[in-house]
């Protein structure tokens, strides 16, 4: 059994330096030559300045932007670091609320986003996604019918046809991956910033 | 439920099946020592490290050395998980500046990764430096997934040699697998993930000014190479706290259903690996059968179930499915089965919240690790703990016909009808044993994040994840407290190396046997009624263990769900 020793720490340290040094950051290297986009988190910038990744949702309240899911990420109290506040969109501590099916606390937060949606539009039936937090609390997106729904709002703040916000929306959606994969979607940040750039002409 | 739901369920069941074989067959002459075409240049890597280890690769062990030396491999990469969390603060690659890891926090995540268990009671990008997620977890990701692979090939070795007194050595198995499976494919695998989206930079998080001009500081970090073990390695353990539901573990619907391919890749390519060792690939295809019965009948369940909603939604005149805790672009049909997957191979990594199931959509993830992890199972865990059953089933079967039980050519005895219990045993042992603390001790109740049948389903799904080394979470459940990181870290230590010792007994005991023939008496065990009889054991020894449990947490509260109660 002694002569397992010396394999049982030269091994592991230099399966270790392999595995845990020289793979990973051998393959930062690759990546960051071959995909440099990509590897850095696909990171938009408008002006100079970085206004969020691609991929990560962001939190929109005002009327005239299209508004992703809603978020149950959280932050430490800034008053009491023992407790958190809620923080939606934190990119730096993903999360979902972990409510389940027969959550009161879950069916309340539904009630109430449901019927100020109801307000906001009540020609359409409200869609799921729109009023249940995602699971990283980051989606970047919503299905298309819950753009749809925003159409109305967002065109009015914008004092623009309805017609014309549609079009911006259709150009926007993302179908299923050979027809097959997936969910059809719409990323909001790229959205909004179609919108912007409209307004901006 | 949907056609193109189905039509993508179906195409992974295809996919899966049919890389199998030729990964089986790779992996056969990787274990056997023989020639690959990855042979000219890792060869001298592997002979290097020989040298350098001072292991002689002609020596074979006894079984008890060869488990001897898995444990002290073990002791050693704890150390080293342990030390590195403990100095994160003052060792390098910390952009974010994270303090040392408090002691039971290490000690918990320590136990968790060497365990290949990967159960998350830390978030990762709030909590550890990018060479903790490394140094300290992306090579525990490696090693516990290859000495999972090495010890299922020992015990494929107990049944397909005669009269030996050793299994192989164990130093070799874990080289030639880190060296020759499983890092040539995370070399690929990493450069599409990145391709897809996923972040490979050592830089600091970003800080952006988003467009309504609040400030939002995205984590980023070396996430590919790990993300690419992760999975493959059926580890499970995430680079961020939402693992594989972050945009940036799993970006897109292809990253997703590649990722979900790779839970499966090896462990599905092991059972060929044990057809061909043991002479006959058919034995494996049968292995691989019992797997498929019981992995689609959970996928049915759960994607039935997903898709129905729950009565919460239905008042409201929601449709579209359960899309709390979801993310859209993976929406019902790839969250359901990415569950499923990820419980029956005891991976953990998940890409949707399962506290925020259905009642019966998150009692099959519950199902998939009570069982045992044995439905492609962890990558050699899934296999070994398979055939644990199966020798079960076979003892069962000699029972009704009057004859010592036979098993490719091996004779079924007292010892090892024994060890196979006692492996079997000891998991509800463990899980049902801490529950029982964990729902009535105050300290641990206050974690529950649910209130009713939901709140003793979280306690329940965390002492069987940790026990089936699976990793997910039921995640309301807060696990960072002193009672559950040390409750939590027993009972993964527990349901690994209680598991092994006991199957690498087996693996000697057989090793040691005569072959015998089959003759016109042998039980055939490549057909239907052997498959069978080998789920209809699982089913009935799993459902007698842990039945009334579920009563208490999933089965009730669908009842009080359909009766319209919350809680």
């Amino acid at each position: 059994m002694l002569r397992e020793i010396r394999p049982a720490i030269v091994l592991l340290l230099v399966l270790t330096a392999i595995t845990g040094l020289a793979y990973p950051l051998a393959m930062t290297a690759i990546a960051g030559a071959i995909f440099p986009a990509q590897a850095q988190g696909s990171l938009i910038e408008k002006d100079g300045k970085v206004v969020g990744s691609a991929l990560i949702g962001q939190e929109f309240k005002d009327d005239k932007y299209f508004h992703g899911r809603p978020s149950a990420t959280l932050a430490p109290d800034p008053n009491d670091s023992t407790k958190t506040v809620s923080a939606p969109y934190n990119a730096a501590n993903s999360g979902g609320s972990n409510l389940g099916p027969t959550s009161k606390a879950l069916a309340d937060r539904l009630k109430e986003d449901v019927d100020k949606l109801r307000g906001e539009n009540p020609n359409a039936s409200v869609p799921v996604d729109l009023v249940t937090t995602s699971a990283s609390g980051l989606d970047p997106d919503i299905s298309p019918e819950a753009a749809e729904f925003q159409v109305p709002r967002v065109a009015k703040a914008r004092n623009m046809p309805q017609d014309a916000v549609k079009q911006i929306v259709a150009a926007n959606v993302q179908g299923r991956l050979f027809g097959l994969l997936g969910e059809p979607r719409v990323n909001v940040l790229a959205l909004n910033l179609a919108l912007d750039r409209t307004a901006a002409k | 439920m949907t056609m193109i739901g189905w039509i993508q369920i179906i195409l992974f069941c295809v996919i899966i099946v049919s890389l199998t074989k030729p990964l089986g067959g790779y992996m056969t002459r990787v274990f056997n020592g023989e020639r690959t075409f990855l042979s000219p240049v890792l060869r001298p890597i592997e002979a290097g490290i020989y040298w350098i280890s001072g292991v002689d690769e002609r020596r074979e062990q006894h079984w008890l050395t060869y488990t001897v030396a898995m444990l002290l491999f073990h002791v050693g990469g704890f150390l080293i998980i342990y030390g590195v969390m403990r100095l994160q603060a003052v060792l390098p690659f910390n952009p974010a500046g994270q303090g040392a890891v408090v002691e039971d926090l290490s000690f918990n995540t320590a136990i968790s990764f060497i365990t290949n268990t990967n159960w998350q009671n830390y978030g990762g990008e709030s909590t550890i430096s990018y060479l903790v997620q490394m140094l300290g977890l992306t090579h525990q990701n490696f090693l516990s997934a290859a000495t999972g692979i090495a010890l299922a090939v020992a015990l494929i070795r107990g049944f397909s040699r005669a009269s030996m007194r050793t299994v192989g050595n164990f130093w070799v198995d874990v080289t030639r697998t880190t060296l020759y499976v499983l890092l040539p494919i995370c070399v690929v695998y990493t450069l599409f993930l990145v391709w897809q989206g996923i972040p490979q930079t050592l830089g600091p998080y970003v800080e952006a000014t988003t467009l309504e001009g609040a400030k939002q500081t995205i984590a980023v970090g070396p996430v590919a190479s790990q993300v690419a073990i992760k999975m493959l390695g059926t580890n499970g353990g995430g680079f961020f706290n939402a693992n594989a539901a972050h945009p940036f573990e799993n970006p897109t619907a292809l990253s997703n259903f590649v990722q979900m391919l790779s839970i499966f890749l090896i462990g599905a390519g092991l059972t060929n690996v044990f057809g061909r060792m043991v002479g006959n690939q058919r034995q494996g295809w049968a292995i691989l059968a019992v797997m498929g019965v019981l992995f689609v009948a959970g996928v049915t369940v759960t994607y039935w179930a997903e898709a129905n909603g729950t009565s919460t939604l239905h008042a409201l005149g929601l449709a579209g499915g359960n899309m709390e805790g979801k993310e859209v672009r993976f929406g019902i049909v790839a969250s359901s089965l990415f569950a499923v997957i990820t419980t029956a191979a005891s991976c953990g990594a998940v890409n949707a919240m399962h506290d925020s199931f259905t009642a019966l959509g998150g009692m099959i993830p519950l199902i998939n690790m009570q069982l045992g992890e044995i439905i492609i199972g962890g990558v050699g865990a899934g296999l070994y703990g398979m055939l644990l059953f199966v020798v079960l089933a076979i003892f069962v079967a000699g029972l009704m016909v009057g004859r010592t039980p036979e098993y490719v050519g091996k004779k079924i005895e007292a010892r090892e009808v024994k060890m196979a219990m006692l492996a079997i045993l000891v998991l509800p042992l463990m899980y049902l044993g801490w529950t029982a603390v964990g729902v009535v001790y105050p300290a641990a109740v206050a974690s529950m994040a649910n209130a009713g049948p939901h709140g003793f389903t979280e306690v329940l799904y965390a002492f069987t994840s940790a026990t089936g080394n699976n990793g997910s979470a039921f995640a309301g459940l807060t696990g960072n407290t002193f009672f559950y990181n040390l409750t939590l870290a027993s009972a993964m230590f527990v349901g690994r190396f209680f598991m092994i010792v006991p199957a690498m007994a087996i693996a000697g005991s057989l090793a040691a046997k005569k072959s015998v023939p089959p003759s016109a008496g042998t039980f055939p065990t490549t057909g239907g009624l052997f498959v069978g009889l080998v789920v209809g054991v699982i089913l009935i020894i799993g459902g007698l263990t842990f039945f009334p449990a579920l009563a208490l947490g999933p089965i009730v509260e669908q009842l009080a769900m359909n009766a319209g109660q919350v809680f």
